[in-house]
């Protein structure tokens, strides 16, 4: 294996699970529904995911696992913010707090136990191809899937009927119930959604970034997520560039250090996040459009008349 | 993000400090800067509260706080034990020095001792280390032995002096062994995420280092070490479960003798005030079984622990070069402590430059 073959498979590594994340966070955005506890649901999936895996010895069946964790801890903000109508940024920083502790709590028997890693697909012959081999035809199933998910969001959101209803919701909740929409269901679905991406990406944390469980071990990639779809504007290509080119210079400059080049390795270290703000700024400094797909009632409670 | 771990920590203290109204038992308490569940760092701090627990029974009682922020936020946390009847606080992070300190005055009955710090502004405050750089001396020669690129990786936290001493000390074990001996420094800036450690061992491992080794406290470099089959170290805690044919060995923080010294002299009456820093020799710093390593380089790494331990070697003894070539130790002077606890430089070898 080359250097730039690994290189490149590290890359990917990195950006899956903020890809993932930032997917599910970007979709109930679009909903209107602004949920910053992507830490909290990602940890809750990521002990969740190890939990099942080390005790059933199947990764698979962790990785479901994480995704029902997530997705029902999302629930829970979904309950208080759309049913009980509380207000959604107090409580998705409640629920990170909560997966945090909680997460601990559930995990700790589980502290020191190897853990079971979800194995690489392997396509014979394909995956022997210099360079991009492995990295197309050799990598982990959650790397599929991030990419299979960040085209079906775009082509959800874009080109279904679907899509359309829900970005509607977005964008007007009051125009979207006039017409009859049931804006609180699609909501809910949209929350769900978003918590089984984060609980993914926590799956891929614990089961393939690092197959071992210990408290904390997301350290902050739920917030880089919840950025990346701001700074994306909403758009889910973008997040995929957003989340492969902070993947890239976090490792570059890892690289960067380890040739010894003299640069400090505090600037190195900050380098990721100015790049990707500064990147993902200039692509979408075209402000018309950036307002057009901004969820206008993104944050805002909603309680039906009828 | 600081303010909410506060608040979860705070939660976790009014559970911890429910049964801790029982009179005429010692109080012992401890602030920890991380989760227990770390199997680094603060689990090696609660480990050696276990031990104290075990080794005075029914005399002492232990009350803990983990994942405390350091700074301003910890004073609440000291002055909450301070004033919940503890009679020694043990505050294991860097970053407590001031507010341990501060408390301190308030408090003049309690006990305070601040792990790794330097202050010592009031009669009730001690300070107390570990010489890990005495077990960075022997796994740096082993690597020297084992290593076939002759190249390691280290993976380093933040640029304060133990871990430049921890590098320094590995290099010099490396090199007296292989004089050619080169070394990889990377700085992850974090003293905990186990994604980016694995990255940076990863990305060391792609530059042809055959030996990681770290200064930061999660199992995820040892995981991608035993996955890409080349050998590595444990830190802090022994963590050969992680890679049992990687790990060659790992330097074990023991706080436990410590703790329950400190505890018992707090029992009789006799504590005072000092400043400990204490190695091999006093079993603070322990190595875990040599593995994966030939008999002979398992014999010579006995042997310099035997000689540290003894006190008849000191890792950073003369003659040594700093790394712009100049001279730092003369043959066979030793480096006071004085220097070694305030070290900004590297030695002559480096491949990094040291961020200021």
């Amino acid at each position: 294996m080359g250097i730039l073959e690994a290189v490149l498979l590290t890359i990917a590594t990195a950006a899956t699970p903020l890809l993932i994340a930032a997917m599910g966070e970007l979709v109930t955005e679009r909903s209107g529904v602004l949920n910053l506890g992507v830490e909290g649901m990602m940890i809750m999936g990521a002990v969740t995911g190890f939990a099942v895996a080390s005790s059933t010895g199947s990764a698979w069946l962790g990785m479901a696992a994480a995704i029902i964790a997530g997705m029902a801890f999302s629930l829970l903000f979904g309950f208080l913010t759309l049913t009980l109508v509380t207000n959604q940024v107090a409580t998705g920083l409640a629920l990170t707090l909560l997966g945090l502790g909680f997460s601990g709590m559930l995990g700790e028997g589980f502290v020191g136990r190897p853990g079971v890693k979800l194995g690489n697909i392997d396509i014979p012959v394909l995956s022997d191809l210099p360079v991009v081999g492995k990295l197309v035809f050799g990598q982990d199933p959650i790397f599929y899937i991030s990419i299979l998910l960040t085209a079906g969001v775009a082509w959800f959101l874009f080109y279904s009927r679907a899509g359309l209803t829900l970005r509607s919701v977005g964008d007007s909740h009051r125009s979207a119930h006039a017409l009859g929409i049931k804006v609180i269901r699609i909501r809910y679905l949209a929350v769900m959604f978003g918590g089984a991406c984060s609980g993914l990406a926590g799956a891929h944390l614990s089961l393939v970034y690092v197959p071992q469980w210990v408290e904390g071990m997301t350290a902050g990639r739920g917030w880089i997520a919840l950025a990346l779809v701001v700074f994306a504007s909403w758009r889910p290509w973008r997040v995929l560039a957003g989340a492969y080119l902070f993947g890239a210079v976090s490792i570059g400059q890892l690289h960067a250090q380890a040739l010894g080049f003299g640069i400090p390795s505090q600037l190195l270290s900050s380098l990721p996040y100015l790049a990707t703000i500064v990147v993902l700024v200039l692509i979408s400094r075209n402000r018309r459009l950036t307002v057009m797909n901004t969820p206008a009632s993104l944050g805002q409670p909603f309680v039906p008349d009828r | 993000m600081k303010k909410t771990i506060l608040a979860i920590a705070a939660a976790t203290a009014v559970a911890a400090m429910a049964p801790a109204m029982a009179e005429a038992k010692t109080k012992a308490c401890f602030i920890y800067v991380g989760p227990v569940g770390d199997f680094g760092w603060s689990y090696q701090h609660d480990q050696g509260r276990l031990a104290l627990e075990k080794a005075l029974g029914d005399a002492v009682e232990t009350a803990f706080l983990e994942s405390v922020p350091e700074g301003a936020d910890s004073e609440r946390a000291l002055e909450r034990f301070a004033r919940s009847g503890c009679n020694i606080i043990f505050t294991t992070s860097f970053g407590y020095m001031d507010a341990t300190n501060k408390i301190a005055a308030k408090f003049p009955d309690v006990k305070f001792e601040h792990a790794t710090g330097y202050k010592r502004e009031h009669a009730n405050v001690a300070t107390y280390d570990s010489r890990f750089y005495e077990g960075r001396y022997v796994i740096g020669q082993i690597a020297g032995k084992v290593s076939k690129t002759g190249v390691a990786g280290y993976i380093a936290s933040f640029p304060i002096p133990e871990v430049v001493q921890g590098i320094n000390s590995f290099l010099l074990g490396a090199q007296s062994v292989n004089p050619d001996f080169k070394l990889k420094v990377v700085w992850v800036n974090t003293w905990f995420d186990p994604g980016k450690e694995a990255d940076a061992a990863k990305a060391l491992i792609d530059q042809g280092v055959d030996i990681i080794t770290q200064h930061t406290d999660s199992t995820a470099a040892m995981q991608v070490a035993a996955e890409r089959g080349i050998h590595a170290f444990g830190q802090a805690s022994d963590m050969i479960a992680f890679g049992p044919q990687t790990q060659l060995t790992a330097i074990v923080d023991d706080w436990g003798p410590y703790y329950i010294e400190r505890v018992k002299a707090v029992i009789d009456g006799t504590w005072e005030q000092k400043a400990t820093w204490a190695g091999m020799k006093e079993g603070h710093v322990v190595m875990a079984p040599y593995t994966n390593m030939p008999d002979d380089v398992k014999m010579m790494a006995e042997g310099t622990q035997a000689k540290i331990t003894s006190g008849e070697f000191h890792p950073f003894t003369g003659p040594i070069m700093k790394q712009d070539g100049t001279e730092w130790l003369k043959d066979g002077e030793v480096a006071d402590d004085g220097t070694l606890s305030g070290l900004n430089f590297y030695v002559k070898g480096v491949d990094d430059t040291l961020p200021q």
